[in-house]
């Protein structure tokens, strides 16, 4: 009678060595085919698609035809073309110019024509028809709102690209959602000192606003900073978007008793309203015994080139200045100067910085997986991008650097020359509570599915 | 408040001024030819990139590049000069300064030449179709237009410069005995509204006092009996379609220092002056006249605090408010003729 060993210790102490292992790493292979799979336009191919959202046309175009320029060059140094840019510059990074974990960037675009109905209707055939990962770009706060609450819904990052309302980071807030550039808020903390330097304490402010989201929490903005100096609102006037012709609301602000207007404008507005306030000769107008000024809340050298001599001797605040003196800057405006044979607007730099910063993160997560790109950027520190030392807030996804306050020149002595840095507000001094504005981000996981 | 209403009766007259001229390039051509153009906006649109044209052509540059001096982004400078002031000197100088004005002797001959070549070529072939493909065609006309003009120069507005003599504002609260500095109105939107009212009187003038005029406006009460009494009355219509085009195109001209051109001009305003026609009476000069000048003023009005403030939005949609009232009250329009528009 032969005897038959069914379980050995030798073959028990190896089966059960392979069960061990085999239960700590399949997780790691199961989830990894999950991440390829279980999120919107996971990428299967060799390439990834980023979809550049632009206001290609409208008020805003000239803004979005800047960014356009930025994010071509962003793909470029992605994928190891040109000189590198702010991958060079940027602490810490883990970019090397050799596309996103071994895939080659590609991009689609889209034209929003500055409307938050076309922004969201073109991200959504970005998304569903060219399978872009994530989404990024917009000039207006009511594009990148209505966008941003789409990605949430989709499962796709959106990097927001310039957008300045409040509501943005505050009460829209969302957590597939994110803005490096900086708001109506920290605009008002930053230029209400210099304004009472100037200006003096006791003024009668006349607010032109443009009637969206970014309008309203702008106006709202500088009411508090100017009113807390010791400033009189005179009136507070909506204008629609795109107006053009801004003389029927100009006329009034002439015999308002104000002695200063505050354009809430921006782009072609901005470049309308304030070259016909100069045509109504209220930069020659003196009122209450005072000096009637203009103050532009907001502005880029893309406007200040547009309204000319207009600008000179405006006050506003600026996200960013190419003729920063930081490496990052510096970098970012040898790029795309030798790109573009012109020095990159603050609209520009935003774009590019947040593609650069999405890009970054995939590649810290390791995987194009939302959640985990989400977590990456929430809270990440970094400098090297421009402003100096930044922080991507994890609380409402807005970041936090230096504001710049910013005066038109007077005497410019190039085309380019047109704004002058009057002071550069530290990060701490424009950092504030998150719950002032209240808002919820919301969940990143479970991750929708886009198709 | 007195000054307010002057200041807002001011600011009305630019604009309705630009309306009037407008309306009556449109009402030209439906009162001769019998033809709902579409496609008038697009006839200012192409009338204020004449004057962009005119610009670019005279700011042409020579480039030149001096490798001691180095831009911001550390490639060699590059030296712009002006073609037209190398040649020309201050002459030329003065000439970009005042190039807005001076494209009009530019836009003449191309508004008149694209007006006719618009009618002959292809409305002339719709006159005895319906108002409906009327419109469509002149429509579709104006479309491929704006997106001509969006492809060669752009989707952006371009800005345009007024004469820096006429910038700055008139004290005119001071010239009548007011507080000096309260009412002032832009120089350029005064240069303006004179213009239209020369366009408008030399129109009526010709119309008027001239033998062409004559039977030109014997063709439009009575076309059939002019035509028994031998007169080429359309080659006449033909001179009236490029007549009005060149009147729309010299209002899109000296309009562009108030209001950057950008291809989607002539939609912006086309539905205004339809407002403007239909409420001046279908196929009445003087209505569209008097109807440009009254929807320019009261929309200025509306804008006003005080109005704003009993009525929210008022601004926005005063001229079809007053277009809805005029219509149900006199179904003709202000100066609407008998039989205009009606089976």
């Amino acid at each position: 009678m032969s005897h038959t060993k069914v379980f050995g210790r030798r073959s028990v102490l190896r089966g059960g060595l392979a069960g061990i292992l085999a239960t700590s790493t399949m997780p790691l292979f199961f989830t990894r085919g999950a991440y390829a799979q279980e999120f919107c336009n996971a990428p299967t191919g060799d390439t990834v698609t980023f979809g550049f959202n632009l206001p290609l046309t409208g008020a805003y175009a000239e803004e979005g035809a800047d960014e356009q320029k930025a994010y071509e060059l962003a793909v470029k140094h992605l994928n190891g073309e040109g000189d590198g840019g702010l991958i060079n510059t940027l602490k810490p990074t883990v970019l090397k110019g050799n596309g996103l974990l071994g895939k080659k960037v590609v991009f689609v675009t889209g034209d929003t024509a500055t409307k938050a109905d076309q922004a969201r209707a073109s991200a959504t055939r970005m998304i569903e028809r060219d399978g872009a990962i994530m989404i990024t770009g917009g000039s207006s706060s009511s594009e990148a709102i209505a966008v941003q609450g789409l990605c949430q819904e989709m499962g796709v990052i959106f990097m927001a690209g310039l957008t300045h309302s409040n509501d943005t980071t505050g009460k829209d807030k969302k957590r597939y959602g994110f803005r490096h550039f900086f708001n109506a808020y920290m605009s008002g903390i930053a230029l209400g000192p210099e304004l009472a330097k100037a200006y003096g304490k006791d003024r009668r402010a006349y607010h032109l606003t443009a009637d969206y989201t970014w309008g309203w929490t702008q106006e709202e903005s500088m009411r508090q900073a100017t009113e807390a100096l010791g400033w009189q609102t005179a009136q507070a006037v909506k204008t629609p978007l795109g107006a053009g012709d801004f003389s029927q609301y100009l006329t009034p602000v002439l015999n308002s008793g104000a002695d200063v207007l505050i354009l809430n404008h921006y782009g072609n507005d901005m470049v309308n309203s304030l070259t016909q306030a100069v045509q109504f000769g209220m930069r020659d107008k003196q009122v209450n015994g005072k000096q009637f000024e203009i103050v532009v809340p907001l502005f880029s050298e893309l406007m200040a080139k547009g309204a000319g001599p207009a600008i000179k001797g405006i006050f506003g605040t600026s996200n960013w200045h190419w003729a920063l003196p930081d490496e990052g800057s510096k970098a970012f405006t040898k790029s795309f100067g030798a790109e573009y044979g012109s020095p990159p607007s603050q609209a520009a730099h935003t774009a590019y910085v947040q593609a650069i910063l999405y890009a970054d993160a995939v590649e810290r997560a390791g995987t194009f997986y939302p959640p985990a790109v989400i977590k990456a950027l929430e809270d990440f520190e970094f400098d090297g991008a421009g402003n100096g030392p930044t922080l991507y807030r994890g609380a409402d996804h807005q970041c936090f650097k230096n504001v710049l306050v910013v005066r038109g020149n007077e005497s410019p002595t190039s085309q380019y020359d047109v704004l002058n840095v009057v002071r550069e507000v530290p990060r701490e001094e424009v950092t504030y509570d998150p719950a002032i504005f209240g808002g919820d981000l919301g969940p990143a996981e479970p991750v929708p599915l886009c198709a | 408040m007195f000054d307010a209403i002057l200041l807002q009766f001011l600011n009305g007259l630019d604009k309705g001024g630009a309306y009037a001229l407008i309306a009556l390039g449109l009402t030209l051509v439906f009162g001769t030819l019998g033809v709902v153009n579409f496609a008038h906006g697009a006839l200012f649109m192409l009338g204020a990139f004449c004057a962009v044209a005119f610009r670019q052509i005279l700011t042409l540059e020579t480039v030149t590049i001096d490798p001691t001096q180095l831009n911001p982004w550390g490639q060699p400078l590059e030296i712009r000069t002006p073609l037209v002031q190398g040649w020309f000197g201050d002459f030329g100088a003065v000439l970009v300064d005042w190039s807005v004005p001076v494209s009009i002797l530019l836009a003449i001959p191309v508004m008149a030449l694209l007006g006719i070549a618009f009618e002959r070529g292809l409305i002339k072939h719709f006159y005895k179709r319906p108002h409906a493909e009327q419109i469509l065609v002149t429509f579709g006309l104006a479309i491929v237009l704006q997106e001509i003009v969006k492809s060669v120069f752009g989707a952006n507005p371009i800005p345009q410069p007024m004469p820096a003599a006429l910038q700055g504002a008139a004290d005119i609260g001071a010239l009548i005995g007011l507080t000096p500095g309260v009412i002032t109105y832009p120089l350029w939107r005064l240069v303006y509204f004179l213009f239209s009212l020369g366009i408008i009187g030399g129109v009526f003038a010709f119309l008027r006092f001239t033998t062409f005029g004559m039977v030109v406006r014997a063709g439009m009460a009575d076309r059939e009996t002019v035509g028994l009494l031998g007169i080429n009355i359309s080659r006449r219509f033909t001179f009236m379609f490029g007549l009005a085009s060149v009147v729309a195109g010299l209002a899109g001209v000296m309009y562009t220092p108030l209001l950057p051109p950008n291809y989607h001009l002539g939609m912006d305003f086309l539905v205004l002056s339809f407002v403007v026609v239909v409420v001046g009476g279908m196929g009445s000069l003087p209505g569209a006249v008097a109807a440009g000048f009254l929807l320019g003023i009261l929309q200025s009005f509306a804008s006003m605090t005080e109005v704003k403030a009993i009525v929210p939005g008022i601004d926005q949609i005063i001229i079809y408010l007053v277009a809805v009232v005029i219509l149900l009250v006199r179904p003709r329009g202000l100066l609407g003729r008998r039989g205009v528009m009606e089976a």
